[in-house]
């Protein structure tokens, strides 16, 4: 078997995973399936990546060729934004074992079981080259997702999911409707193929909304700036395991799709006939100011680092606004290295979360004498955040800087330099909770938490730093990846 | 009277607008969701009525039939039908659940945010 033939598996083991979970009973098995089908995935992923960074691999289902059937079709940025999927699933389930036994303690099969099918509708949206196809791995995921959410202990969680729900399918009609727009004036679902056919009909009005449709509706997903109002509340409610593991890759995923549209499919001579760089860079800019400006406000620690996420979207999208190399390669890497700090820091909340069983800032009075473990990984995950030297945060910050400095956009570099500023003001709230304040009185002495939900936690801080300082897999790969997508060669 | 010619667009345009501002205004839940399933079936209409070729048969295989409709996007949209009813089946269970632990539906009279502790349930 090659790797062409291998390459669809990542997101069929755990489609197929995921009724099986459904159905074994107690509380190791399901766990065990669905670790091994995202093991696999990552598996399979990390054979690719090194594949695809030369030339795209393709599998046609079912063997109807393409443009007629449905076709994966993987080349360096997917293949990059594949690997982070899985390799974040597979950290996260084993730190989620111990807090899903604490939050959903029965019926766990069917909590692995949905799990599984989000991840898997990620995977799928990230390798498919169909458009239509896109919509159905969305809905898998995004359905899977409304039920996650709404598993969550907070009384409110079934609203926020509701909510969440409201939001997503408008998102994902609306990107319906955009293809189908598409569809109409190309008679083509394919990628590639509407690729060829759509500047023939570029100047048409049908297919100038079929854009805007499509932008806004993935805009939805992905939490751009002014569509955001699903994400704190569903963040904030939704289980543990499932905040940690949605920051880390809905969004991402939303905005792979996003840019795979944008660039590959319209192509970047369409997205400058229209309005879309000046659009994307005032919400960007906007997009960062807002909501780190609310981050601070909040006095739920999940619902700190959810505006928190919407401002570091913000980032993402003011780097791929440039419409640059440089400036794709910044949102690239921005995506993958947001992913894994903003997972870090969310485990250390829901790791507190877990002994005190409160996210309120007042709980976290006091902790650094009493988790100092837990609170150490927070302010270092913190410190990548906020983009100090040597993290990961860095390396992406600096390269958006780089970006905008290149298109003298000097307004661009002073927002993101206020925006590190608002950064280090809320993580410092909670550095100056733990350690400054003392604990309330009468509370019980906390414990440190379990080295179950301490072990995936440090991999991660780890990872912050490795990736600030080894930049070769995620850089290179970056780069190629903007190449790819700004069109200039493989 | 051209634009006469497209009116399965303008009731296309129409129910998707009934739909999207029902599903804005109304706080009630149920409602929300009636206006979604209206804004989701605009979108089906769209694509179902672009599939029709002038003249052309149904798309089945006939003797002596040169022309057919495009079948394509029926088959999209049964996929479609079947997102949008597995979407209307959680919305509602969600706003099942909602009226169990908030006593409400009315979605704006409800705030997210838990005023007391998380786990005080």
């Amino acid at each position: 078997m090659n790797i062409n033939e291998l390459m669809p598996f990542a997101v069929l083991v755990p489609l197929i995973a995921a009724p099986i979970c459904a159905l074994l009973p107690g509380r190791i098995l399901p766990w065990l399936t669905a670790f091994f089908a995202a093991a696999s995935s990552l598996a399979i992923m990390s054979g690719v990546l090194p594949e695809a960074v030369d030339a795209p691999i393709r599998y046609a289902f079912g063997n109807w060729m393409p443009p007629i059937g449905i076709e994966f079709r993987v080349d360096a940025v997917n293949a990059f934004i594949g690997l982070l999927v899985s390799l974040m699933a597979t950290v996260i389930l084993p730190w989620a074992r111990i807090s899903v036994n604490q939050e959903i303690p029965e019926r766990q099969g069917l909590f692995y079981a949905l799990f599984l099918l989000a991840f898997s509708g990620l995977m799928g949206i990230t390798m498919t080259g169909d458009a239509f196809n896109l919509f159905v791995f969305l809905e898998i995921s995004s359905l899977s997702t409304y039920a996650l959410v709404a598993m969550g202990r907070s009384k409110t969680a079934p609203l926020s999911a509701f909510r969440y729900l409201i939001m997503g399918t408008l998102g994902a009609t609306f990107y319906l409707i955009g293809v189908g727009l598409l569809y109409i004036m190309t008679g083509t679902l394919n990628m590639v193929d509407l690729a060829e056919r759509i500047p023939e009909v570029a100047d048409t009005r049908a297919v100038q909304a079929g854009f805007a449709f499509i932008v806004v509706g993935i805009g939805v997903k992905l939490a751009l700036f002014p569509l955001h109002r699903w994400l704190p509340g569903a963040y904030a409610n939704a289980p543990s395991a499932i905040t940690v593991f949605l920051a880390s890759t809905a969004t991402k995923v939303a905005v792979y799709a996003l840019l795979r549209l944008v660039f590959t499919v319209f192509g970047v001579s369409f997205a400058t006939a229209m309005p879309y760089a000046e659009v994307f860079m005032v919400l960007g800019l906007f997009g960062i100011l807002l909501p780190s400006l609310w981050a601070i406000e909040q006095t739920n620690m999940k619902r700190l680092l959810a505006y928190s996420s919407v401002a570091q979207v913000a980032y993402i999208i003011l780097g791929i606004s440039l419409l640059s190399v440089t400036g794709l390669a910044s949102g690239l890497v921005h995506l993958f290295n947001h992913a894994v700090i903003k997972a870090a820091l969310f485990m250390c909340v829901c790791t507190v979360i877990y002994q005190t069983g409160s996210a309120r800032i007042s709980a976290f009075h006091g902790l650094g004498r009493e988790m100092p473990l837990t609170m150490i990984a927070f302010v270092l995950a913190g410190l990548g955040l906020i983009g100090v030297p040597l993290t990961a945060g860095f390396i992406s910050k600096w390269m958006l800087i780089q970006a905008a400095i290149e298109q003298d956009l000097w307004l661009a570099v002073v927002v993101i330099l206020i925006g590190s500023l608002m950064a280090v003001i809320y993580v410092g709230k909670v550095a100056e909770a733990a350690w400054v304040r003392s604990p309330p009185e009468g509370r019980e002495p906390v414990k440190e938490a379990p080295i179950g939900l301490l072990l995936p936690m440090y991999l991660l801080v780890a990872a912050t730093y490795y990736f600030g300082i080894d930049t070769r897999l995620t850089l290179d790969i970056a780069m190629a990846g903007a190449r790819v997508l700004i069109g200039a060669g493989p | 009277m051209e634009w006469l010619g497209f009116y399965n667009y303008w009731i296309v345009v129409v129910l998707m607008m009934i739909g999207f501002y029902a599903v804005i205004s109304r706080g009630n839940m149920a409602k929300k969701i009636i206006g979604l399933n209206l804004f989701q079936t605009s979108a089906f209409i769209m694509f179902i009525s672009a599939g029709k070729v002038l003249g052309g048969s149904t798309p089945i295989y006939r003797e002596g039939i040169e022309l057919y409709s495009n079948p394509l996007p029926h088959v999209l949209i049964l996929t479609a039908i079947v997102v949008g009813i597995a979407t209307t089946a959680v919305g509602l269970a969600l706003a099942v659940r909602v009226h169990e632990n908030l006593g409400s539906i009315e979605d704006d009279l409800l705030s997210e945010d838990d005023s007391d502790d998380e786990t005080s349930t």
